[in-house]
């Protein structure tokens, strides 16, 4: 897994709540068998017009957006399906981390495993940002994972939660399952006994 | 000395049970008894395995079905695309390859994967299922905490059959009082994606509890715990009783003879103490629940059938307005009207929510001495081929035909639009099934979902009906 200690960059503002993963990518892109060249479909209902042109009323078609590591996406980010192929499109686009006051559950989860780093705000500190972005769409970001603290503006300092676990794993690129294999003996234990 | 244990929750026991190794700013190893996949989200965890050179743990504890991207046209006419028949082909190699047990296309015990687990008695109280599935909440309506997990983490499970997991927090959604006529276990569990809304339960377990969800059967439980995952928590359950031992006594894969009556023993064991405490509490007026609908695109946005929708002004914060306007802009629908009434294109019965037999019955119900609105497209997808057969046993088949509605195959099919089974731009439908995002059912395409009753009614009318008129007539 790629490493994550510290992001600046410019942010795509993407205002609406509740944004599920059928929209993230719909269905009709999961017949995949590996998890590359999802970027293209990111957002394909909302990116792209009947004819297949890109629609210029979406924000990711801006020339603004282009290049941007950071999404900043209103509540609840990433509900409904599980499908792992939301964040994998995420990070096929080029985003690192996605700034909301809430993320669903099973997202999150995929994200972290993926390098994307949801990064939770409180309501007053999302509004800030998303003005500040939607005004000045130049306006940088910068977010470091050690502190766990969002910096932007004249003086926004904020930080926001992550579990140690998590925190360790993306500052060290350490992948998870190589953790849970180092457990071997005592999932071996925990069969014998329950057996 | 007697020991006084503190009254835990269902899912107190079940956790505690199954954690292998728990250590503090760590997440715990949790032990995995039950893992359910499809040929969606498994193809990059085995081709991780792969690239590790690590074999499938327990292969006896993994099972395979094909669902999502599945013909549910008779078998002559199966149309599949070449991607969806790649995907197909690599589930059944990595079956082969890792030995594990496949319920292939065309096998006569295939269908949804949350419906052939229970089906088959691989669900069971107290066990710990996942899939790389949101849906597999469903399961936790037998006493099981059983939640949905992504691809890398189906890579985990085949790998170390664990999981690192946090603890949820615990809500119990009580339903106390008695469903009226026309009201069913659809209709409680919209009723409280819309009162909590889609992000209500992150971060929690729901236990059901109370009066309504112990009157239930066990078809109705599984579609209340189906849709545990549209109100954000991850896993829905509810405590095992002789209901629950009814509907898996003598089922393929439950333990069998002496073996039953130890584990029926067990599983009694399972319920939450009295005493024991959630984290938060919602309680739920069963005598006061009416048949439910969603006007707009997640299943939050839901209401009572007759009730008019909301107006703009009732939403205070912006962005929860600019949400609404939004949803109304896709549905194409205006503010404060009815649904009542409104013409409808498509009807959809199936999906692991609602395509199970008494849901199915219960579509008959309507459907019988009646024929489908001109104009209606009205599918009826059984959720598995076991389920297939025993409503052609019942002539349920021919009800549906004669009144107009296609019987097809089992499979997902219009619940998520990946077989070729999808809504055409700006069609309406009124869909059993768990998901109105925009899209879902098909690009462009516009859900009102609801119960299997509402939704029979509705494909009579050819308009969106409060089922009620047509059972009380
Ligand atoms: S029926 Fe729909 S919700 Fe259920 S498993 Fe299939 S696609 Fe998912």
């Amino acid at each position: 897994m790629a490493k994550f200690t510290r992001l600046t960059s410019y942010a795509v503002p993407l205002p609406e709540e509740n944004v599920d993963t059928d929209q993230i990518i719909p269905a009709r892109f999961l017949k995949v068998t590996d998890k590359h060249g999802l970027g293209d479909s990111l957002f394909c209902d909302w990116r792209y017009l009947k004819d297949g042109s890109n629609n210029p009323d979406f924000v990711l078609n801006e020339p603004a957006s282009q290049g941007a590591q950071i999404l900043l996406a209103g509540n609840n980010f990433g509900s409904g399906s599980s499908r792992e192929h939301a964040p994998w499109a995420l990070v096929g686009w080029g985003f690192r981390a996605i700034i909301s006051t809430g993320f669903a559950d099973i997202f999150q989860s995929n994200s972290l495993k993926n390098g994307l780093l949801p990064v939770q705000v409180s309501e007053s500190v999302y509004k800030a940002l998303m003005e500040a972005v939607q005004l000045d769409r130049s306006t940088e970001i910068t977010i470091d994972l050690q502190t766990q603290t969002v910096t932007a503006l004249d003086g926004l300092e904020t930080t926001f939660p992550i579990d140690a676990f998590s925190k360790h794993c993306l500052l060290e690129g350490i992948d998870q399952l190589g953790y849970l294999l180092s457990f071997d003996d005592q999932i071996s234990h925990h069969e014998q006994q329950r057996t | 000395m007697t020991i006084i244990m503190k009254p835990r929750t269902l899912f107190q026991k079940v956790w505690d049970e199954h954690v292998v190794v728990e250590e503090p700013d760590r997440p715990a190893v949790l032990y995995i008894d039950l893992h359910l996949i499809h040929e969606v989200t498994s193809p990059q965890a085995f081709t991780g395995l792969r690239e590790r050179g690590i074999g499938v743990r327990r292969p006896d504890k993994t099972i395979a079905t094909m669902d999502h991207s599945t013909p549910t046209l008779p078998k002559a006419l199966w149309v599949i695309d070449d991607q969806a028949k790649a995907q197909l082909g690599q589930l059944e190699r990595n079956c082969k390859d890792f030995g594990i047990e496949l319920y292939a296309l065309g096998d006569s015990r295939n269908g949804i994967v949350h419906v052939i687990g229970p089906e088959r008695g691989f669900t069971q109280p107290g066990k710990t299922i996942v899939c790389g599935d949101s849906h597999t909440s469903t399961h936790g309506a037998f006493g099981a905490l059983a939640f949905g997990i992504g691809t890398s983490e189906v890579e985990h499970v085949l790998a170390t059959q664990c999981l690192l997991q946090r603890k949820a927090k615990t809500l119990e959604v009580r339903v106390e009082g008695q469903l009226m006529p026309g009201v069913t276990a659809k209709d409680i569990i919209l009723a409280l994606c819309s009162k909590i809304g889609t992000g209500g339960g992150t971060g929690y377990v729901i236990e059901f509890t109370g009066s309504a969800i112990r009157a239930l059967d066990m078809e109705g439980r599984m579609t209340v715990c189906n849709m545990s995952i549209e109100a954000g928590a991850r896993a829905g359950m509810i405590g095992p009783d002789e209901t629950t031992f009814a509907y898996l006594r003598g089922r393929d894969r439950v333990p069998q003879a002496a073996d039953w009556d130890a584990a029926v023993e067990r599983w009694t064991q399972l319920c939450t103490d009295e005493g024991a405490v959630f984290d938060k509490t919602v309680v739920i007026d069963a005598n006061k629940l009416e048949p439910m609908i969603t006007y707009g695109t997640n299943p939050g946005m839901g209401m009572q059938i007759s009730d008019p929708m909301p107006t703009t002004a009732r939403f205070e914060d912006a962005s929860q307005r600019a949400a609404f306007e939004k949803a109304m802009g896709y549905m194409d629908l205006q503010p404060g009207q009815r649904l009542l009434g409104k013409k409808i294109d498509v009807v959809f019965i199936g999906s692991c929510t609602n395509s199970r037999i008494s849901d199915l019955r219960m579509a008959a119900g309507v459907f019988s001495g009646r024929k489908v609105a001109q104009g209606v497209r009205t599918l009826v997808v059984p959720g598995s081929h076991d389920i297939k057969k025993q409503a052609e046993a019942e002539g349920l088949d021919q009800i549906f035909q004669e009144a107009g509605a296609e019987w097809r195959e089992p499979g997902c099919s219009m619940c998520i639009a990946m077989n070729g089974d999808n809504l055409e731009p700006g069609q309406y439908a009124v869909s059993t099934s768990n998901r109105n995002f925009e899209g879902r059912q098909g690009k462009g395409g516009r859900t009102f979902l609801a119960s299997p009753l509402t939704a029979a009614a509705s494909a009579v009318k050819g308009e969106v009906t409060d089922p009620r008129s047509l059972l009380l007539s």
